[in-house]
């Protein structure tokens, strides 16, 4: 009982922490959109702007790896279960 | 989890050094990619020519220029040091992606890979900041005022960690969910067609493959190298003044 309660509880846990995913995603849907008028309004600076972008959109996506990392910790690892 | 197995890397053997040293799929495959690329290097670099006539040495010499071209532009004249270091990590990182697509579990799927990286660029980091500044280095772990100190420190601690994570992160998702597409298109067609061969699994998953391998390996190869050159080029760079 204890552990379907874990194994559940942990399941919407894995849930609830991708939610994380959505910031990233608006983040990084703001620097390409500005990137890409960046690249209209200089076209000649584009390898510069690209570069540019792929560094800051790795950054952005930090916090959306984390969530990942621990919605996959819940999942496959599960170190609750450890604690029963 | 319902037949499917996502593991970490087998352990394929153990050493009798401080209790049993775990040789892990990993470092098997480093060390295969370390011997590929030596073998590459050797390839590439012998006989050398004043004046490049053959393919393999003007590729070799393309590489090389365009590394030292993108160090220059990052971290400045002053750095080009670092050009080989940035050179090995990228193309150690690249082909650790790559080589899931030869049936190789990525080496940076591996946390211990990519946090060792970071730890070497925080270390890098480090070595930049002291012999530029000295021991007042130190002091900038004071800004703005000393009550921070606890502050920066975690900032420092998470510049390798976040570093690690992000590769790590990156390659795993990709492996899981390439898993993941395996085993329903496997149980799809059974239910379907009601068959042991998995038909539905050959040539969809390539789609994915080519996103979540190639692309994002590329990706976080530059990345990575990029990152480091920031963060170090910052911690010695010359005072305004």
């Amino acid at each position: 009982m204890e552990r379907a309660i874990i194994l559940a509880a942990s399941a919407i846990g894995a849930g609830l922490a991708m939610i994380a995913g959505l910031g990233p995603g608006i983040g990084e849907g703001f620097a390409v959109g500005k990137a890409c008028e960046a690249i209209g309004r200089q076209p000649e600076a584009k390898g510069s702007i690209m570069s540019t972008m792929f560094v800051g959109c790795a950054v952005a996506e930090t916090t959306g790896i984390y969530s990942l990392v621990i919605a996959i910790l819940l999942i496959f690892v599960n170190p609750l279960l450890g604690m029963l | 989890m319902g037949g499917i197995s996502i593991e970490g890397p087998k352990i394929l053997f153990q050493l009798p050094f401080f209790g049993g040293l775990n040789i892990t799929e990993t470092v098997v495959t480093s060390w295969l990619i370390i011997l590929a690329v030596f073998i590459l290097c050797k390839f590439l670099t012998h006989n050398l020519e004043k004046i490049p006539t053959k393919k393999r040495q003007q590729l070799a010499e393309k590489a090389v220029i365009m590394i030292d071209k993108l160090v220059a532009d990052t971290m400045g004249e002053r750095n080009m040091a670092y050009a080989p270091y940035i050179m090995t990590l990228m193309v150690f990182s690249l082909l650790g992606s790559l080589v899931s697509l030869l049936g190789f579990r990525s080496v940076t799927a591996d946390l211990n890979v990519t946090l060792t990286w970071g730890f070497i660029t925080f270390v890098l980091i480090w070595r930049a900041g002291f012999k530029a500044n000295g021991p007042k280095q130190l002091k900038g772990l004071l800004d703005p005022i000393p009550v921070m100190l606890p502050m920066n420190i975690i900032g420092e601690i998470a510049t390798p960690v976040s570093m690690g994570f992000r590769h790590f992160g990156n390659v795993l998702a990709g492996t899981i969910i390439s898993t993941l597409v395996y085993a329903g298109l496997t149980i799809a067609t059974q239910a379907v067609l009601n068959i042991a061969f998995p038909l539905f699994a050959i040539g969809i998953p390539a789609v994915l493959s080519v996103y979540f391998d190639l692309f994002s390996g590329c990706i976080q190869a530059y990345i990575f190298g990029m990152l480091t050159m920031v963060y170090v080029s910052n911690a010695n760079a010359p005072e305004e003044a």
